[in-house]
């Protein structure tokens, strides 16, 4: 998984072709710890037709907003730059972030 | 599968795990059951402050971390599914999980509550995008912003109070004119700089365009509608919701009896079903709290026991 941040957030998700999913997390955000190992585990299963990254939101906190990302967890899918699905809070558990995922593969 | 448990517990927050350490101790075959991860409402709680005997500056990650190590060394086993059907009228009682199906001799029924929503029109496309219901997890976005927190209880005032930490302005808004939070923590809410208060007021809608950028509230003793709308600059603010729960036990609907969704139980958790107990949020009853949670885990586990010993013995 690559982990972004404010330099790179454009260069591998805004002009990156294909799909790419952004796992938002923040590191007080319990919900978040949790489900990332299964994020990590789509990651290992689908890594090579989706790109995973992810991004701790109190290190680059206007530019999650400007993605208009204020709850965590949010697990975004772009394609070709541009944001076409996501789950946000409690819709974001683990078999619901494999079933987006698969829709991009 | 040929396996029967002598007791499953459903549920892994603060009342399972106390019912698996009591029931694994006294060498009951247990399994606790959790649908998404360990330590329900409690996770997202930064402060544990009213837990008799908690260590100092305990976390709800850190009180549940412990509790599920204490249920694991007397050999209570975990597992990760979600039950999606039940049978409990038997003597043997069959839960259908989405992974596994289980078999026990006794049913805890721990599965907890779950934060109920304004219900009013924008709350639910925006949530994620403004609306929260868990300060721990969101509190970052809003550093040095604005942030509304709605509810008048224990939690949306304690809730409101770690906001100060992050946002320039905390305002609780409250549809009655006094809060119903401990006296306590209503001392400290008072004496916080930070913290504003509108009574009488309830959330009428949510508005914005991807993010939160205004909301209508009214006033309910002179049905006065005002817009609060975001600081320019800001673009959002954050409206924090806390008005109660809502337990978790939809599954168990025309089966166990019921009082406005909450499992009625006797003293002795005990539900309308021989063999099946109920601790915790999910149960009707007047506190509810870590510490009632684990206590009512403790006496269901006890007389699951018991009634196994009445109940299997040859």
């Amino acid at each position: 998984m690559i982990e972004l941040n404010k330099d790179n957030f454009e260069e591998e998700v805004l002009k990156a072709e294909g799909p790419v999913l952004v796992d938002y997390w923040g590191p007080t955000c319990e919900p978040c710890k949790a489900l990332m190992p299964h994020v990590h585990a789509l990651a290992e299963k689908y890594g090579d037709k989706v790109k995973f990254a992810s991004l701790d939101i109190t290190k680059a906190r206007r530019l999650a907003i400007k993605q208009k990302v204020l709850g965590l967890p949010a697990i975004i899918i772009y394609k070709d730059g541009q944001e076409v699905e996501r789950l946000s809070e409690s819709q974001a558990t683990a078999e619901a972030v494999e079933e987006m995922v698969k829709k991009y593969i | 599968m040929t396996d029967i448990y002598d007791v499953v517990i459903i549920g892994q927050g603060p009342a399972g795990l106390a019912a698996g350490l009591y029931a694994s101790r006294s060498r009951l075959k247990t399994l606790i059951v959790e649908k998404e991860k360990a330590g329900g409402q409690i996770v997202t709680t930064d402060e544990v402050a009213n837990y008799p005997g908690s260590i100092e500056n305990a976390t709800g990650p850190s009180l549940i971390k412990r509790m599920v190590e204490q249920a694991k060394e007397f050999g209570a086993e975990m597992k990760l599914d979600t039950i999606k059907e039940v049978e409990l009228e038997g003597k043997i009682k069959i839960l259908k999980g989405e992974k596994d199906e289980y078999k026990a001799k006794t049913v805890i029924i721990a599965t907890g509550a779950q934060p109920r929503k304004i219900g009013c029109p924008g709350e639910a496309e925006l949530t994620g995008r403004g609306v929260s219901y868990c300060a721990t997890c969101d509190a970052a976005f809003f550093e040095d912003m604005e942030v509304f927190v709605v509810g008048g209880g224990d939690a949306a005032v304690e809730e409101a109070m770690y906001l100060t930490k992050f946002a320039r302005k905390v305002t609780l808004i409250h549809r009655r004119d006094q809060l119903r939070a401990a006296k306590s923590i209503q001392e400290k809410a008072f004496a916080n700089e930070k913290m504003h208060f509108m009574w009488n007021t309830v959330v009428k809608e949510i508005r914005g365009d991807g993010i939160v950028e205004s909301m209508l509230v009214e006033n309910v003793k002179t049905g006065e509608v005002t817009e609060i709308v975001a600081d320019e600059e800001d673009g959002t603010f954050g409206i924090f919701v806390f008005v109660g729960f809502q337990p978790n036990t939809k599954l168990f609907e025309g089966i166990i009896n019921m009082e406005n969704g909450y499992i009625v139980t006797d003293q002795d958790m005990r539900t309308n079903i021989p063999g099946v107990f109920a601790a915790g949020d999910c149960r009707a009853k007047s506190l509810r709290q870590v510490v009632t949670a684990t206590a009512d885990g403790a006496i269901a586990a006890t007389q699951a026991e018991k009634y196994i010993e009445e109940n299997f013995s040859e």
